[in-house]
């Protein structure tokens, strides 16, 4: 009875008793699951248009950001670096599509994933001979990054916001509002659209795969220097945050693989699930738990949906 | 010319089915055994034997039970490392509740508890499918990984949160911990491995591979032919984790002699997941090739620069075999997609008409 206690009315106890804690929780939980909502995103935009599972999104985001910080500890001023970074992100969409994609065209999903892969150890080795292992310090002030922290006195407590947390959450809108309007109301974006739909239907009305290929894959690398921005600003840049990238996994199948509304809310279901159940149920089972606690949630949402919550029904023929 | 199978005729049933019907294979596969049986241990070095031969077995052995997933039955499972684990931690856990009985046995067990966590986890796979399923199996990985830190009792709360190895003998041979030597370890690694290999070459020859093959080419048809999909896909799954549990615990017992959970951490499941990529998805020969491929390749990178006499320092070696790695990976892709399995028969097929061109 007392375990049955504990599980399932001592949390909301809790919750109940210190409600100021249980928005900061809800509020850490947000913003992670912002942030975990725009790798997610990076996934999508070349899920939709390729069909590549891209597992290299993760260390894309860090390649990004390392990029963005070692040019800037060159005395390279901050606009200029942001720049200069945006165009690698571009010339590596170019090279990914010359070598990895047009060779691959029409091979077997797992093929691709593979590759995918591949470019990930390519891009580890890359980074870590140029920039080197350690970590680095993401300049924020000099790219306009607020730092401190606002506290708010509400519900009989203090709940402290960090003024990046807000920034990345509004960039973070921004962007995905964007991309929204770029892919509505573009010409480019229509052609994007096309070509998720379907690859042969879009090339016989006259659109080139390997442009939207190049075109997506960069807006992917923009994606991921933004987040690679953030996750850095919050800790140190390093290869370690490629770990983060993991924790996108879970959002994209509780989203559905090729839904940009699903990443987002996928991501912020899976970063307030987290943080709750490691702050309220963690400490019942030893703690940790935020490891693996995201694939649970999705995995839950998955046994009722198999095509994640905003994925395309899955139709399937003989 | 070399390998044709003129004038060898099957006169009955038993010979038309048999694995290898061709003499030839017959004579390479004996070759290829005395090879390892007498050739290695007789001219290898200890390091050939402990740093290369071994782990390229055991590595080998897992990578034929990720591709009885992947490659028959069509499951993605990005999980296998952990798999090991619960082989690995099984094997520990057992031959030090009862160090009397025969450590080999414990090995075997702990491929079947390995087997039952592995159904459990491929529950979901009746559900969902393809990459969905791939990140399902994900859950597995980190929620494994996370009792191999966190239940103290699967160590015996060894303040290291390692486990190592008690020492075991077999006919009063020592075969693990400190005073094993490495052919001693070899051998057993090696029996086993074979034997695994020939019992898995039967399965998917028969009716069971069969029906992995058609829920794989497509699940719902096979359904419609009258294949169970929840055995056939359990099944695969519990055989696919009894071979990842062995040789997780061949890891540990005969190659490392201790390990943390760190070495059954995503990117081992990710290593053999390449492993059955390039070597070759639905073929048990692939899976040794590839095991070899990418185990060695990185050996070779180590050693190269001292080979050629250019200093280069070990940290730089250490990214460069990142990148060498992750370029070659795309390159067997770029060229042979269905992997060096694909190779081996285009050039049983050269063989065959040479030298004709076709």
């Amino acid at each position: 009875m007392d375990i049955l206690y504990r599980i399932f009315i001592d949390p909301f106890v809790q919750m109940g008793g210190a409600p100021d804690l249980l928005v900061q929780t809800l509020w850490e939980g947000l913003v992670g699951g912002v942030l975990y909502a725009l790798i997610a995103l990076g996934f999508v935009l070349i899920f939709k248009a390729s069909g590549v599972f891209n597992f290299a999104q993760g260390i894309m985001m860090v390649f990004a950001a390392l990029t963005l910080v070692g040019l800037t500890e060159k005395g390279v001023p901050a606009p200029l670096a942001l720049l200069l970074t945006i165009g690698v992100m571009y010339l590596l969409a170019v090279a990914v599509e010359r070598f990895v994609l047009r060779p691959l065209v029409n091979q077997p999903d797992i093929m691709l994933f593979m590759a995918t892969f591949g470019l990930t150890y390519v891009l580890i080795g890359v980074g870590e001979l140029i920039f080197g292992g350690n970590p680095k310090k993401m300049p924020t002030d000099a790219l306009f990054l607020p730092s401190g922290a606002i506290d708010l006195k509400i519900l009989g407590g203090l709940v402290s916001l960090q003024k990046l947390d807000i920034a990345a959450a509004v960039i973070a809108s921004v962007m995905v509002a964007g991309l929204a309007i770029f892919f509505q109301r573009t010409r480019i974006g229509r052609a994007l659209r096309a070509v998720a739909d379907d690859h042969q239907a879009a090339l016989s009305v006259g659109i080139s795969l390997n442009q939207i290929w190049i075109i997506v894959w960069f807006t992917a690398g923009v994606v991921a220097l933004a987040t690679g921005i953030m996750w850095g600003a919050r800790s140190d840049v390093s290869f370690a945050l490629q770990v983060i990238s993991l924790k996108a996994l879970p959002v994209l199948i509780l989203g559905g693989f090729t839904s940009v509304p699903g990443a987002i809310v996928g991501g912020l279901i899976i970063g307030v699930g987290e943080k709750l159940g490691e702050f309220y149920w963690g400490p019942l089972i030893g703690g940790g738990i935020e490891s693996w606690l995201a694939y649970a949630i999705a995995l839950a949402f998955l046994l009722f949906r198999p095509q994640g919550l905003f994925g395309e029904k899955i139709i399937e023929r003989i | 010319m070399f390998y044709r199978e003129v004038g060898q005729f099957k006169t009955t049933y038993a010979a038309d089915q048999a694995i290898f019907p061709i003499r030839q294979d017959r004579i390479g596969l004996a070759i290829i055994l005395f090879a390892a049986f007498v050739l290695i241990p007789l001219l290898g070095g200890e390091f050939l034997i402990a740093s290369v031969m071994i782990p390229f077995l055991v590595l080998a052995l897992a990578a034929i039970g990720l591709n009885v997933l992947i490659g028959y039955t069509g499951l993605i499972s990005l999980g296998t490392a952990a798999f090991m684990g619960v082989g690995a931690y099984a094997c520990y856990k057992l031959s030090t509740i009862f160090p009397q009985v025969n450590v080999l046995v414990w090995i075997v067990a702990s491929g079947f508890v390995s087997s039952a966590v592995g159904v459990v986890f491929g529950l979901p796979s009746l559900r969902i499918k393809g990459f969905y399923l791939a990140i399902a199996t994900l859950a597995a990985q980190f929620f494994l990984q996370w009792c191999f830190v966190r239940i103290g009792w699967l160590y015996n709360h060894n303040p290291s949160g390692a486990i190592e190895v008690p020492g075991h003998t077999l006919f009063g041979i020592p075969v693990t911990g400190p005073q094993a030597t490495p052919i001693t370890r070899y051998y057993v690694v090696l029996v086993i491995v074979v034997v695994m290999t020939w019992f898995a070459s039967n399965l998917v020859h028969g009716r069971i591979g069969r029906s992995w093959m058609a829920v794989r080419d497509m699940d719902i048809a096979a359904q419609l032919m009258g294949i169970k999909l929840l055995p056939a896909k359990l099944l695969a799954f519990a055989v696919s984790s009894f071979y990842a549990g062995v040789a997780g615990a061949l890891m540990v017992f005969m190659w490392l002699g201790a390990a943390e959970p760190e070495a059954f951490n995503i990117n081992q499941s990710f290593i053999l997941l390449f492993m059955v990529i390039i070597g070759g998805l639905g073929s048990l020969i692939g899976s040794f090739l590839g095991a070899a491929l990418i185990h060695v390749l990185p050996i070779i990178v180590r050693f190269l620069p001292d080979a050629l006499g250019v200093p280069v320092g070990a940290a730089t070696v250490e990214h460069l075999t990142f990148v060498i790695t992750g370029a070659l990976i795309l390159f067997f892709l770029v060229v042979e997609p269905h992997g060096l399995a694909q190779l081996w028969r285009i050039a049983k097929q050269k063989l065959r008409v040479w030298p004709f061109p076709y």
